[in-house]
């Protein structure tokens, strides 16, 4: 019985206190802050941020047994509220984007990518956003440091 | 023996007290030494006694799953580690010249760097109290050098202040300093904080103010020659007939609000932040490699795990080799999984509901950095930079200058960008040619005259087309902890969770060593009561 498991919890409940405070609020990052703006046209939206991950021509890409679906042809996206679903909640791989857009963009951005890769010409609207928001608020980061 | 009761340093009178009365008792008495609160650590534990026979499959080469895999086996339990890339280390990797980087979607750059040049495109710099990593590091023979945090002459740029034109931190830091200490003597002298402060009190912190922002005899920030001695002089000292310097003229608070310099001095007061930093010699990854040194043999590479059954008796993995196509199984006791959670989220992992939900609760930040390599090192010939980080508020986040090889004639890489937040998506949105375009189109506002003409060549690394991890570091929130982090941590069955997402260290790899050793301690216990 070398192993004094149930102390060694001990120890960690004594210190956690100080690492949320501290540790927690920082991640690696560049420090200071950053005025980069996202546009807010649909396909500007797309193109500065769900591109990185879904790609330009929205079909997506395989990883290490994961993959970042593709959006286009994308029989999901039929229902308007899943995209932003996503958006607004973030779900795996996928984050949430409450910190980064607006309710407006969400819905440039959910119109786009509905109607250009997609055959879902209906717009979504900012009141969609915000009924599908109203459902659970977003996620709070917990950490200010690391975005 | 009658050696150990009596302890000839510090160091044997804690390990003494460990052995005695346990961690919670070296704990304190670390406490009362004045050296606990800084870390959890506690030492390397001290496993024994597997049962003989006894397995354990751990999956992902990283430093988390390399760690387990080293003081499991010296436990005495049967370890394979199995890992998707065909090197150990995971994050804490180095880029060199003639390295792939190869994205999801297929994109690859080949890297140009000269012989000696590398960017390290995730981990980079380490905390003098980041214990757990710096032990290794040496028991290891990891060698480390100083990496140059803080450095009072980059420069700080914001477009919107001084008309896009950098300045020096210091320069900057030390009018925000004046400024405020003039308007905090304003205030008190106009007994605007009479209700707040002691008469006492009030007086001490005049004084304070008028030494600390180095204000005049009227408490009032203006140029002198004593406010030069910290933001430096337009004529600097000299010997002889011209020796006198003279003064350099304070910017307007206005100037100085504009620039937002604050967020740099508080980025230096981050616990993480603090001086003195350290980074390996030779590459980040001589950590990995220097881990893989003592569990290398043991290590699968090229090796995809597709699922993770368990049952009562043990612990099933799936895998396909990368190189034959071949499909295979591994059977052991026990399993560790360090994958991280945008990989493991969508793939087969027959845990219970609980660990399934917390395992698709947490998204990652996608951040990205950018190496430029340079013909020479303008930085410091031209600028006296040496080390240390130039900021800006565009995509780019920053440049950094190398830590080493100070004054050699060589080329040289800077990190052109370390970006985060829609910075990092948008250039990571871009192709590799773009992203090089956008760094040095920002970069150059620091060295407008070097920074295109001494170019060389440049890589990008996007952690969010990574296809081993689809992201940079896992992004936990105030409530995804509360209803996931314990659920995720928890041995389910014979599985555990390892890795920079299980902790409450994340985005470090003192965190990823932490974890490791906490989740490995639980199997062991469980193990040996099984
Ligand atoms: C941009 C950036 C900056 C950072 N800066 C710092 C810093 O300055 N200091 C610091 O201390 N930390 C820093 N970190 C954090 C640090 O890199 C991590 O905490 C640490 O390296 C993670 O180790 P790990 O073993 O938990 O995970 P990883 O290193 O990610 O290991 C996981 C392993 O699992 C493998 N894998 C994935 N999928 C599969 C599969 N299907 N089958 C088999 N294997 C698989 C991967 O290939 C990988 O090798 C930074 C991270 C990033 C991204
Ligand atoms: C950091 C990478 C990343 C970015 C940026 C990103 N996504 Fe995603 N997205 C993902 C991943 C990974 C998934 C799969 C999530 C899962 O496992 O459930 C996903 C899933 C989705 C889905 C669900 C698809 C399906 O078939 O279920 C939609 C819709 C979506 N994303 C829309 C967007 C939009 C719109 C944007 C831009 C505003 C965006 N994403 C930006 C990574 C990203």
């Amino acid at each position: 019985m070398s192993l004094p498991v149930s102390r060694v919890a001990l120890v960690a409940v004594t210190a956690l206190a100080f690492v949320t405070n501290v540790g927690a609020r920082a991640q690696d990052s560049a420090g200071g802050s950053s005025s980069v703006k996202v546009a807010d046209e649909g396909r500007q939206v797309y193109e500065q941020i769900c591109q990185a991950c879904h790609m330009a021509d929205a079909k997506g890409g395989a990883g290490a047994g994961a993959n970042i679906p593709a959006l286009a042809n994308n029989p999901k996206l039929a229902d308007k509220d899943y995209p932003l679903t996503l958006l607004l909640r973030g779900r795996g791989g996928m984050p949430w984007f409450t910190d980064m857009l607006s309710p407006e963009q969400m819905a440039a951005v959910a119109t786009y990518v509905r109607s250009h890769f997609n055959n879902y010409p209906d717009p979504v609207s900012v009141e969609d956003v915000k009924r599908v928001g109203a459902a659970r608020p977003g996620p709070v980061p917990d950490c200010t440091t690391c975005n | 023996m009658t050696d150990s009761m009596s302890p000839q340093t510090r160091r044997e009178l804690l390990s003494m007290i460990g052995k005695m009365g346990g961690g919670v008792a070296l704990y304190q008495a670390m406490t009362a030494l004045g050296h606990a609160a800084e870390t959890q650590f506690t030492g390397p534990p001290q496993l024994s006694g597997a049962k003989p026979g006894a397995s354990v499959v751990v999956l992902g080469a990283g430093l988390a799953g390399m760690l387990a895999a080293y003081e499991l086996a010296k436990a005495g339990y049967q370890v394979t580690l199995l890992e998707y890339q065909d090197r150990p280390g995971g994050r804490n990797y180095s880029v060199r010249g003639g390295d792939k980087v190869v994205e999801v979607g297929g994109t690859t750059q080949t890297c140009e760097f000269s012989e000696g040049n590398y960017l390290n495109p995730g981990p980079w710099r380490i905390p003098h109290h980041h214990r757990t990593l710096l032990h290794y590091c040496k028991s290891f023979g990891v060698e480390l050098e100083p990496f140059i945090q803080m450095n009072h002459n980059v420069f700080v740029h914001r477009t919107d202040a001084f008309g896009g034109k950098p300045q020096r931190y210091k320069e900057l830091a030390v009018d925000f300093k004046g400024h405020v200490s003039e308007l905090l003597s304003k205030s008190l002298n106009a007994g605007a904080l009479d209700d707040k402060v002691s008469k006492e009190d009030k007086e001490k912190l005049l004084e304070a103010m008028r030494d600390w922002g180095v204000l005049d005899k009227d408490l009032a920030y203006t140029s002198s020659l004593k406010v030069s001695g910290q933001r430096g002089y337009d004529q600097a000292p000299g010997g002889g007939v011209n020796g006198a310097p003279t003064p350099s003229k304070v910017n307007a608070l206005s100037d100085v609000l504009a620039s937002n310099v604050w967020t740099q001095m508080g980025f230096y007061f981050n616990y993480v932040m603090q001086t003195t930093m350290f980074q390996p010699k030779g590459g980040m990854d001589m950590i990995g490699k220097g881990f893989a040194k003592q569990v290398g043999k043991l290590i699968r590479y090229n090796t995809k795990v597709t699922k993770i059954a368990q049952g009562g008796k043990g612990v099933t993995v799936s895998w396909q080799d990368l190189k034959s196509g071949q499909v295979g199984e591994t059977k052991a006791d026990w399993c560790v999984c360090t994958i991280p959670l945008p990989v493991l989220s969508q793939l087969d992992v027959q845990v219970g509901p609980k660990m399934q939900a917390a395992i698709r609760a947490v998204p990652y930040n996608g951040q990205l950095k950018i190496g430029v390599e340079m013909r020479r090192r303008f930085w410091e010939e031209n600028y006296s930079i040496y080390g240390g980080h130039s900021f800006t508020d565009q995509a780019i986040g920053l440049i950094s200058y190398p830590n080493n090889n100070f004054f050699k004639d060589d080329s040289a890489v800077l990190v052109g960008a370390f970006a985060n937040g829609a910075g990092a998506l948008q250039l990571t949105g871009m192709t590799p040619e773009q992203r090089i375009e956008a760094a040095l189109a920002q970069g150059s506002v620091f060295h407008p005259a070097e920074y295109r003409k001494e170019f060389m060549n440049g890589v990008s690394f996007a952690w969010s087309r990574q296809p081993w991890i689809l992201g940079c570091t896992s992004r936990w929130t105030e409530e995804s902890r509360a209803a996931h982090y314990q659920n995720l941590v928890a041995l389910d069955g014979r599985v555990v969770l390892a890795g920079e997402h299980a902790t409450y260290y994340g985005g470090w790899m003192e965190g990823s060593l932490l974890s490791a050793l906490d989740a490995i301690k639980r199997v062991h216990q469980k193990a040996l009561a099984a």
